[in-house]
C-alpha cells in the first residue's frame, strides 16, 4: 500500500500545553542513545520566557530544505513516512542541512559528527517515545491533516463559545 | 560508580588555580552527593573559627547521584554548601530547574571554591575548560540580566549560570542565589558567601553523557514514579500549588501575621492560594526532566505593577504578604521580583521587613531612621521601598536590615531583640511555632537554623497526629525521622515536593540510588547516611561554637507572646520548661549527650571516627 504525503506523520508540540520540562529531550537520548544527554535529542524545548516553552523537532517537510542543501547526497526522505534517512557513511558534516532547516530540528550529532535528526523512533512498536513520556500530553504524532482539523475544531469551538457568552452578557 | 561524575574540581580565586580529583567510591556512598557530600567536603576543606566572609571558607557547589539523569525532579538538582553567614554553622540549600544536570555533564560531583578573585569575576565551566573570566561590567546587575548577558556574550543559549544580585556583592547576610530566573539557592545566605570571593555567577555548560547502571530497571523505575506524579501525591502541586496552605494554615490559627502577633490575617482570602491561581497565574511549568511542575508564573494584568511576573510560593507569598500585614497580591509579586532581582533569601526578607514594621509600630524605630518611609503594617508601598533600601543596603536601616534579624536587632537596640524572629541567626518559616509546636522543637534543633525543611516537623501538626499545642514525649523521634529522610532526600537532591511520589519511602530511594549508580544499597544503610549526615553537621556547628543545647532555643515572642486571636488557640505559646522537656527527648533518641553533642561511640558508629578529637573533653575528645 502506498501512502499519500499528506498521511506522514510527525511530532508537533502544543504550546498552551507544552511546560518546557524537556522530558521529551531524555526520552529521545535514552531510547535512541542509551544514554542521558540532552544534547543527542531530536527534539529540544525551547523555553524563551518562562510562559514560552515548545518543544520542536522534524516535520518532515514536504520538499525538504535539508535535503535539497546537502552536497554529497547523504540525505534522503522515505516516500512512505516521511523520515529523513542520514547516510552515515556519506555525511561529512558540512552543517549545510543545519543552515537549511528553519526550524533547527536538523542538527549536528556531538559526537559522531554527521547531521542527526528525528526518526520518529521507527523502530518503535508504540511510535515516538517522546510523545508517551510527555507528562503533560503536549506532544502529538499527527498529518498536517489531522492537526488542521483540530486547530478547526478549537477555533470553531472557541467562535461559539464566545458567541454563547455575548448572547449571555446581554 | 555510574552517573556520578567521579570527579571534584577545586579553583582558588585568588592564585587562579584550577585542579581536579577523584571522588572515591566510599565518599560516594557514604555521604551520598548533594548536601551530604557538601557537608563533608565543607568539615574538610575548612579550619575553625574561620569567618563566612573569609577568603578561606569554602564555596561548594554539588551535584547528586541523580543529577542529569531522566529522573523526575531528581534529575535537575544542585546543591551549595559552605559555612553561613547567617547563623556562623553549616550552610546549605538547593535548587533546581536547569543549572544542575549540567554541572554534571560537565563532569563534576562537587566544585570547591576558595580564595577571593582580584575583581568581580564568574567562573566558566565549559566541560573540562575551566576559566576565571572578568566581569566588572556585571557590577550590581541583576541576577536575571546578568544571566542574559553572560549568555549572550558566551553565544551559546543553552549555557546555565547560577548568579548573584547587588544584594550578594554587598554581602547582604541573607543574600542568595539564583539560577533560571527563579530558582535559588535560597537559604543561609550562600550569595553574600559567593559575593565575599567576588563571584559574580558561576556559568556551566555540560556536553557529556550521563550513564545509569541499569538503564532498563532505571527506565522501569521512573515510569512507575510518573505515575506515581499523577496521583494525589502530586495534585497540590499541580493546582493549587503551595500558597494553598494560607487557607490551611489560618484555619488552624497557624498563619503567622504582622511579625508574630496574630496566628490569622483578616485579609487571608485575598491573598489564598485560591485567590492568586484566579487573578494572576498565566502558566505553571515545570523543571527540566520534572514528570509533576509545580511552578506558578504570576503575571499581574493591570495597577500599578501591571506587567510584573515572578514565581510564587507559600512561603514568600505569606512572608511579604501576610507577616508584613499586606493583603495585595499584586504588589506582593512586585516585591517576589525585585526580592530575585537583588538575589535575595525570599523567606529571609520578608521576616526582616516584618521585623522592622514591628519596631516601627513600637517606637523603637522612627520615620527619621527609616528615610521617611512609613513602615506600618499592611503598607505595600513602604515593602516594596524597603527592599530596594535592604537590597541596595541604602541608609542606615537599610544597611543594618541586610545584615538579618538577629544583627540588625542588635544595631537598633532598644528591646528589638524581643521582636526578632529567627533560629541561630535564620529567619523562621511560615508557621505559627505557637500552634505548632512539634515544629517549633524541630526548627528550634535543625542545624541550619529556623528550617520547615530539615525535620518536615509541622506535617504532624498540621494533620493532626499530635497535639500541636503542647510539646511532648515521642516528638523526638519524629524529627529524628524525618530529619534523616530528608538528609537522603538532598543528598539525592531529590525534590520535596515530590516526596509524596516514592510510595515506599527509604527502601524506593534505595533502589533509586542503586539503579542509577550499580553501588548496592538498602533503606537501612540509607537511614545511617541520613543519619550519619545529621551528625557530621552538628559537630562542624559544635566546632564553630554554634553546636549546644544553648544554641537551640525559639524566639522570645514564641515563647512569651500568647496568641491574642479569639478561636481555639488563643493563649496558646510554646512553655519553656516543656520545650526543655523536648529538648531533652530529641538528644536522648539521638543518643546525644544532655547538651546536646553527638558522644564519641556515634561518631564510631557512624565512621565519623575521624572527627572525635572535635568533641568536647567531657564527651571523651580534646
Amino acid at each position: 500500500m502506498s501512502t499519500r504525503p499528506q498521511d506522514r506523520k510527525f511530532v508537533s508540540a502544543d504550546p498552551d500545553k507544552c511546560i518546557g520540562c524537556v522530558v521529551c529531550e531524555y526520552a529521545c537520548s535514552m531510547v535512541n542513545e542509551k544514554t542521558y544527554n540532552p544534547n543527542k535529542s531530536r527534539i529540544r524545548a525551547m523555553r524563551i520566557g518562562p510562559i514560552e516553552n515548545m518543544a520542536v523537532t522534524c516535520r518532515h517537510c514536504e520538499d525538504p530544505p535539508c535535503v535539497a542543501a546537502c552536497p554529497r547526497d547523504a540525505l534522503s526522505q522515505d516516500e512512505k513516512t516521511g523520515i529523513i534517512h542520514v547516510d552515515e557513511s556519506a555525511c561529512n558534516g558540512c552543517n549545510w542541512c543545519v543552515a537549511a532547516c528553519n526550524f533547527g530540528a536538523m542538527m549536528l550529532h556531538p559526537e559522531k559528527k554527521v547531521a542527526f535528526t528525528c526518526n520518529a523512533c521507527e523502530e518503535q512498536p508504540d511510535g515516538p517515545q517522546c510523545v508517551k513520556w510527555c507528562p503533560e500530553e503536549a506532544l502529538t504524532f499527527v498529518t498536517a491533516e489531522v492537526l488542521a482539523q483540530k486547530s478547526r475544531q478549537t477555533a470553531v469551538k472557541n467562535l461559539f463559545q464566545q458567541a454563547a457568552e455575548k448572547a449571555k452578557s446581554k | 560508580m555510574f552517573s556520578y561524575a567521579g570527579k571534584i574540581l577545586r579553583v582558588d580565586l585568588t592564585s587562579g588555580k584550577i585542579s581536579t580529583e577523584p571522588l572515591t567510591e566510599e565518599i560516594a556512598r557514604e555521604y551520598i552527593g548533594g548536601i551530604g557530600l557538601g557537608i563533608r567536603l565543607l568539615a574538610d576543606n575548612s579550619t575553625p573559627g574561620t569567618d563566612a566572609f573569609s577568603p578561606d571558607n569554602p564555596l561548594i557547589y554539588l551535584t547528586g547521584p541523580l543529577s542529569g539523569t531522566m529522573g523526575p525532579t531528581a534529575g535537575n538538582g544542585y546543591a551549595v554548601v559552605s559555612k553561613s553567614p547567617a547563623t556562623g554553622g553549616v550552610g546549605e540549600a538547593k535548587a533546581h530547574g536547569f543549572f544542575g544536570p549540567d554541572l554534571k555533564r560537565a563532569g563534576y560531583d562537587a566544585v570547591i571554591i576558595t580564595g577571593k578573585a582580584p575583581q568581580l569575576s564568574y567562573l566558566w565551566i565549559d566541560d573540562d575548560k575551566v576559566q576565571i573570566v572578568p566581569a566588572e561590567h556585571l557590577k550590581y546587575k541583576t541576577t536575571n540580566e546578568t544571566d542574559h548577558a553572560i549568555r549572550d556574550e558566551l553565544g551559546d543559549f543553552y549555557i546555565r549560570t547560577s548568579a548573584i544580585g547587588e544584594a550578594g556583592e554587598k554581602l547582604c547576610r541573607f543574600a542568595c542565589i539564583i539560577n533560571d530566573e527563579f530558582r535559588a539557592i535560597g537559604r543561609t545566605g550562600l550569595g553574600g558567601v559567593m559575593g565575599s570571593k567576588n563571584l559574580k555567577a558561576v556559568a556551566v555548560r555540560g556536553t557529556h553523557d550521563v550513564n545509569v547502571a541499569n538503564l532498563e530497571g532505571f527506565k522501569e523505575f521512573i515510569k512507575m514514579v510518573h505515575e506515581h506524579m499523577k496521583g494525589p501525591a502530586a495534585k497540590k502541586y499541580k493546582t493549587l500549588g503551595t500558597p494553598e496552605n494560607v487557607l490551611v494554615l489560618n484555619n488552624l490559627s497557624a498563619l503567622a501575621t504582622r511579625n508574630w502577633t496574630n496566628a490569622t490575617f483578616e485579609g487571608a482570602h485575598k491573598v489564598s492560594g485560591e485567590y492568586l491561581n484566579e487573578h494572576y497565574v498565566k502558566k505553571i511549568v515545570g523543571c527540566a526532566t520534572c514528570g509533576m511542575r509545580c511552578d506558578h508564573i504570576c503575571v499581574v494584568p493591570e495597577g500599578p505593577y501591571k506587567g510584573s511576573t515572578s514565581r510564587l510560593e507559600f512561603e514568600c507569598l505569606w512572608s511579604l504578604g501576610p507577616l508584613c500585614g499586606v493583603d495585595q497580591l499584586d504588589a506582593v509579586i512586585e516585591a517576589m521580583r525585585i526580592t530575585n532581582e537583588y538575589g535575595m533569601d525570599g523567606i529571609s526578607i520578608g521576616v526582616v521587613v516584618a521585623f522592622a514594621m514591628d519596631c516601627y509600630e513600637h517606637g523603637i524605630i522612627t520615620k527619621s531612621q527609616t528615610d521617611g518611609i512609613d513602615l506600618k503594617f499592611g503598607n505595600a508601598e513602604a515593602l516594596l521601598a524597603i527592599i530596594h533600601k535592604i537590597g541596595k543596603r541604602e541608609g542606615w536601616l537599610g544597611n543594618a536590615l541586610a545584615e538579618g534579624t538577629e544583627r540588625a536587632a542588635i544595631i537598633i537596640g532598644n528591646g528589638a531583640e524581643k521582636l526578632a524572629c529567627h533560629i541561630k541567626g535564620l529567619e523562621l518559616p511560615g508557621y505559627d511555632l505557637r500552634t505548632l509546636q512539634t515544629a517549633a522543637l524541630g526548627f528550634s534543633v535543625s542545624f541550619r537554623g529556623a528550617c520547615h525543611l530539615r525535620s518536615g516537623a509541622y506535617s504532624p501538626d498540621v494533620s493532626g497526629k499530635v497535639n500541636r499545642f503542647k510539646i511532648e514525649a515521642g516528638r523526638g523521634k519524629i524529627i529524628l525521622e524525618g530529619s534523616d529522610l530528608n538528609n537522603i532526600i538532598d543528598s539525592l537532591i531529590v525534590c520535596k515536593f515530590s516526596r509524596g511520589t516514592y510510595y515506599n519511602g527509604m527502601e524506593d530511594l534505595a533502589k533509586y540510588y542503586t539503579l542509577a549508580t550499580g553501588i548496592p544499597m538498602t533503606a537501612a544503610e540509607l537511614k545511617k547516611t541520613g543519619e550519619r549526615i545529621e551528625v557530621l553537621a552538628r559537630v562542624f556547628n559544635y566546632r564553630e561554637g554554634k553546636g549546644t543545647r544553648e544554641h537551640d532555643k525559639l524566639p522570645w515572642k514564641i515563647l512569651n507572646a500568647p496568641v491574642p486571636d479569639e478561636g481555639i488557640a488563643k493563649g496558646v505559646y510554646v512553655k519553656e520548661d516543656e520545650f526543655q522537656l523536648g529538648l531533652d527527648d530529641y538528644y536522648k533518641v539521638r543518643g546525644w549527650t544532655r547538651d546536646g553533642v553527638p558522644t564519641p561511640e556515634k561518631l564510631q558508629e557512624l565512621h565519623l571516627e575521624k572527627y572525635i578529637p572535635l568533641l568536647p573533653v567531657a564527651a571523651g575528645g580534646k
